[in-house]
């Protein structure tokens, strides 16, 4: 690491990227080799002396007390006492000394707001202060972009620029190859735990794709024309509220026709979710219809709409997906266990769930030591491909898969996507939303996308992914006037605020992109954008929608 | 290194620390047996030793359980040597005459013991069928409404609440119970069915309370099962003294008898107070275990507990869920009350009459690891001391409390499985999971 460098360390989940961050924090003490830090051997026996040699880190779920307050978070394990006095916290000190590091490195913190009222990408920003304030000259930044909105991170890597410029070291650890593009000076890729390879930020998306898995990696998904048949879901000005009372589906009108894949696109909250969940009668439909098969089914219970022949991947596997500790088996039959051959009347049949769970494992290739290991052992590919399996394994009518493949390594993405298209083929309607554009573009035949609550358009996979990141940031083709290039505009003059949010919120879902040229071309815009420090504007694309 | 001993605790008591050594070494006896026909790895010696010692001290449910055992008999062991006062003198002088204190301490202790195994599971020195049978027959007859508050307990554990209330539910299975034993004149047998389900429906009615507020309104279970105990012991201390419900040939709180009709068989004839409510409870128990491992609606209950968002989205409704645990939970705890009156503890009502047999139910759950066979073993580990605990009153003048004292003791140790790794320097294998099952719930 050179000093105002930012080194991307890329590889696929259980790589080991990490293991060997926390190493280097001193959570976690090496078994063989050493450290070095300014060409001297440094031995970490814990946080405090990774601090004291001057390396901070952020880790990917945030080391936060949710009831303090920003100042009471950052010198939380550093409290300063006043006067001397234990016990006497000197609040104002450690106030001043927040304000004063958020302000040399333009990282806006309200120093009295309390953790649980911030957004996700401003109680990373907290804790970023956090280790600024202890003097660091080296950020490890673990998975920042994995809790945040396309918005929010590029606000980080706009941070992340300015910590540069101010001459710390950042190691930015990820699996998104765009961001790696937008942002590195160096690419380490990590394999398994060794290095196999570094590479310059200028390599394509492919190479790097390849480098991280280890062969020649198909981001693209194979798939004949859909041969749609007849409407299975139909949605009718549907409206539904979020779980704080607030309007989050405003009037959908969408349908999904036998053969076809429907595959909703939009960034995150954007009412996705709660359209799934009020389809599956996991949330109340204030107004509109839901259709299945022309039977109305708004109001019905989720067991009952899982009985009319739908099929459901839950957007987060591990809270509403799975039950950690069930066995596999159990897992497997977790929706369907009281129906023939697993259940009669009051009492299960254990044999026919383990017979049919060694199938499914077999079949859906879940990489576990047996069908009676807990769900929870099992990486998080092996995981996800237990519910899909579980899903796919009964005669269905509609598949809904909400982001079928987040957090999943890239071979089971691949073959996850194909069980998808099998089962189209088959007849099945099927009903993809992913923040991922690359995943709806790859598998939808249609695409819907989604802005606050509502559908604003329907378009082909063949759209220009330029036009669809534009939808997903609310700016319909004719509101946009005739300026196509976005990228130009941005740099135009003092409105440009407007048109790169848009342009950022592409590029940052592109994450695990095709590498088709349009994309390359725009991850240069945002990096030259990124560098003119007035092209931040939060819900500066408001004056654009009206 | 390998050696076996190294690995024993400087005990601060002498005495208990021979006992306890001589039970390990006995207990270690058969682990080496086994370890030896292991095949075993590289290097012979070594691992000899250290499969031996990986083994016993493999932080596993059994060894902790069994050193909870030991630490909380040595823990009363120094006690007894406390709170009596000829013994505690001797320590005066244990430097003048160690031997005093050592013996006084070591007839104390052990004869306390003694009488805690004869009054719980056999006396040598009887000579009838009957005196033999005693201590057993006394066991059984504390055992029987354990298992089912216990089961209760662990029941509503598994669900994912924490059931506090099987004391208020027993309450009301008492008091159902004791009403249809002696309001209603029914033939023989009839009466007896019609008296144990009343107060399951008692203490299933209880059950339902919290388990509906629960589903409808989020109210915390543990909140509402406290306050319905409350409910049910003051309902209970209304209601003996009522018309038609009190003795009438008495003056304090009791109630009429339960009619015979309405009594609970004796097992082993009259002489002895086992009744057919360890038959039942045996059944309770497999019943328990079936619904819980083999049945849809445990799967269901298993699941809600596990993960209630994973649940609901498979289309399990964890409402209704709640509901039923809650039921079923209050309907065991209604029918270990049940046996309180049916049986031969007493025939009446009174206000004492439920013991404690509700917060031992907590206590039986967590030592039987919330799972049905454990929970039924661990009553029976209970039911012991509490019959030791009487003879060991009576004969050596050791106060009942103290077996209460020894169960608390018993269930801190288990809960704190962290603890007793400490103390005997177990493995820390398996403990965190130990640690997280009992805090779950909360």
């Amino acid at each position: 690491m050179e000093p105002g460098e930012i080194h991307a360390l890329l590889g696929e989940n259980g790589a080991g990227k990490s293991t060997l961050m926390n190493v280097l924090y001193g959570l976690y003490q090496p078994d063989e080799g050493e450290i070095l830090v300014d060409g001297k051997p440094l031995k970490l026996r814990g946080p405090s002396d990774a601090i004291a040699a001057g390396i901070g880190m952020v880790h990917q779920h945030f080391m936060l007390v949710p009831v303090f307050t920003v100042t009471e978070n950052i010198m939380l394990g550093a409290e300063q006492v006043r006067g001397g006095i234990a016990g006497f916290l000197d609040r104002r000190r450690a106030r001043r000394e927040v304000a004063e590091v958020s302000e040399r490195y333009n990282l806006r913190v309200d120093p009295d707001a309390v953790i649980e009222d911030l957004p996700v990408g401003i109680q990373q920003r907290v804790e970023i202060v956090k280790a600024l304030t202890r003097d660091v000259d080296l950020l490890i930044l673990d998975e920042p972009t994995a809790v945040l909105t396309p918005q929010e991170t590029e606000e980080l890597l706009t941070v992340m620029r300015s910590l540069k410029a101010a001459g710390k070291s950042i190691v930015f650890i990820t699996h998104k190859l765009g961001e790696v593009k937008a942002i590195a000076d160096r690419i380490t890729v990590i394999r398994r735990g060794k290095t196999v390879g570094t590479a310059s930020p200028e390599a394509s998306r492919d190479e790097l794709a390849a480098l991280m898995v280890g062969r020649t990696v198909r981001l693209t998904v194979d798939k004949a024309p859909a041969t749609p048949g007849e409407p299975v879901l139909e949605l009718a000005n549907l409206v539904v509220d979020d779980d704080r009372q607030v309007r989050a589906v405003d009037g959908v009108d969408l349908t999904v026709r036998a053969g076809e894949v429907l595959g909703v696109a939009g960034v995150q909250g954007n009412g996705q979710t709660e359209l799934i969940e009020a389809i599956m009668g996991l949330r109340p439909v204030l107004a509109g219809t839901i259709t299945l098969d022309g039977q109305r089914i708004d109001g019905w219970s989720t067991k009952k709409v899982l009985r009319a022949g739908v099929g459901y991947v839950p957007e987060d596997r591990s809270v509403d997906g799975l039950v950690k500790e069930f066995t596999v088996a159990e897992n497997l039959v977790l929706d369907v266990y009281d129906r023939p051959p697993f259940g009669r009347g009051l009492s299960l049949r254990p044999d026919e769930i383990g017979r049919a769970a060694r199938e499914r494992i077999e079949q859906f290739d879940v990489r576990t030591s047996s069908a009676e290991a807990p769900v929870g052992t099992l990486s998080g590919g092996n995981q996800q491909k237990v519910i899909v399996a579980r899903e796919l394994s009964r005669p269905l009518k509609l598949f809904i898969a909400a982001q079928p493949t987040r957090g999943v390594d890239v071979g089971s993405i691949e073959f996850i996507h194909s069980r998808v298209v099998h089962e189209r083929d088959a007849g099945t309607a099927v009903l993809v939303v992913s923040s991922e554009l690359d995943e709806v573009i790859g598998l939808a035949d249609r695409i819907a996308v989604m802005y606050r609550g509502r559908i604003i358009g329907v378009v082909g996979p063949d759209t220009p992914r330029e036009e669809i990141g534009l939808l997903m940031a609310g700016i319909t083709p004719d509101q946009q006037g005739g300026s196509p290039d976005v990228g130009s505009a941005a740099e135009a003059g003092p409105t440009a605020t407007v048109d790169s949010d848009p342009a950022a919120t592409t590029d940052a879902d592109a994450v695990s992109g095709t590498g088709t040229p349009a994309t390359t071309d725009r991850d240069v815009a945002a990096t030259t954008d990124g560098v003119a420090p007035a092209a931040e504007g939060p819900g500066s694309e408001d004056e654009k929608n009206r | 290194m390998s050696d076996p001993n190294s690995a024993q605790p400087g005990s601060p008591d002498k005495e208990p620390a021979s006992e306890e050594q001589a039970g390990r070494t006995a207990l270690g006896n058969t682990e080496r047996a086994e370890a030896a026909t292991t095949p075993g790895g590289p290097g012979p010696r070594p691992t000899l030793g250290r499969l031996f010692l990986e083994n016993l001290w493999a932080a596993n449910t059994f060894t902790v359980t069994l050193l909870s055992l030991v630490l909380a008999m040595v823990v009363g062991a120094v006690l007894m040597i406390i709170s009596d006062p000829e013994v505690l003198a001797t320590y005066g002088y244990i430097t003048a005459r160690p031997s005093d204190a050592i013996n006084a301490s070591w007839t104390l202790v052990s004869e306390a013991y003694a009488n805690l195994f004869k009054g719980s599971v056999f006396d040598p020195a009887a000579t009838t069928v009957n005196a033999a049978l005693s201590p057993i027959s006394e066991t059984l007859t504390y055992t029987a409404p354990l298992v089912f508050t216990g089961l209760s307990v662990a029941l509503a554990f598994r669900g994912g609440l924490f059931n506090i209330g099987a004391q208020g539910q027993a309450t009301m299975g008492i008091i159902l119970a004791a009403l249809a034993g002696f309001l209603l004149p029914l033939p023989p047998g009839l009466h007896l069915l019609v008296a144990v389900l009343a107060g399951a429906l008692g203490g299933a009615i209880w059950g339902f309370i919290p388990g509906i507020l629960k589903a409808r309104t989020g109210a915390h279970e543990v909140i509402n099962t406290i306050m319905l105990n409350y409910i049910a012991v003051y309902f209970l201390t209304w209601l003996i003294v009522q018309n038609g419900v009190q003795d009438p040939s008495r003056t304090d709180a009791i109630s009429r008898p339960v009619d015979a009709s309405a009594q609970l068989p004796r097992l082993f004839g009259d002489g002895l107070r086992a009744h057919a409510g360890i038959i039942l409870a045996v059944l309770a128990t497999w019943a328990v275990a079936w619904l819980l491992n083999r049945s849809t609606l445990g799967f269901e209950l298993r699941a809600v507990g596990a993960n209630p968002d994973a649940a609901r989205t498979a289309g399990i409704s964890v409402t209704r869920t709640y509901v039923l645990v809650m039921v079923f939970a209050g309907a065991l705890a209604g029918l270990g009350g049940s046996q309180m009156v049916l049986g031969t503890t007493a025939a009446a009502l009174t206000p004492l009459v439920v013991a404690q047999i509700g917060f031992d139910g907590i206590l039986v759950a967590l030592l039987g690891r919330v799972k049905p066979w454990g929970v039924a073993l661990a009553a029976l580990l209970f039911g012991a001391l509490q019959a030791g605990g009487n003879r060991m009153q009576s004969y050596s003048g050791i106060s009942l409390e103290l077996v209460t004292v020894l169960q608390a003791l018993i269930v801190i140790f288990i809960a704190a499985p962290a603890l007793v790794k400490a103390i005997f320097q177990l493995r820390a294998a398996r403990t965190a999971r130990l640690q997280t099952s009992l805090a779950k719930g909360w």
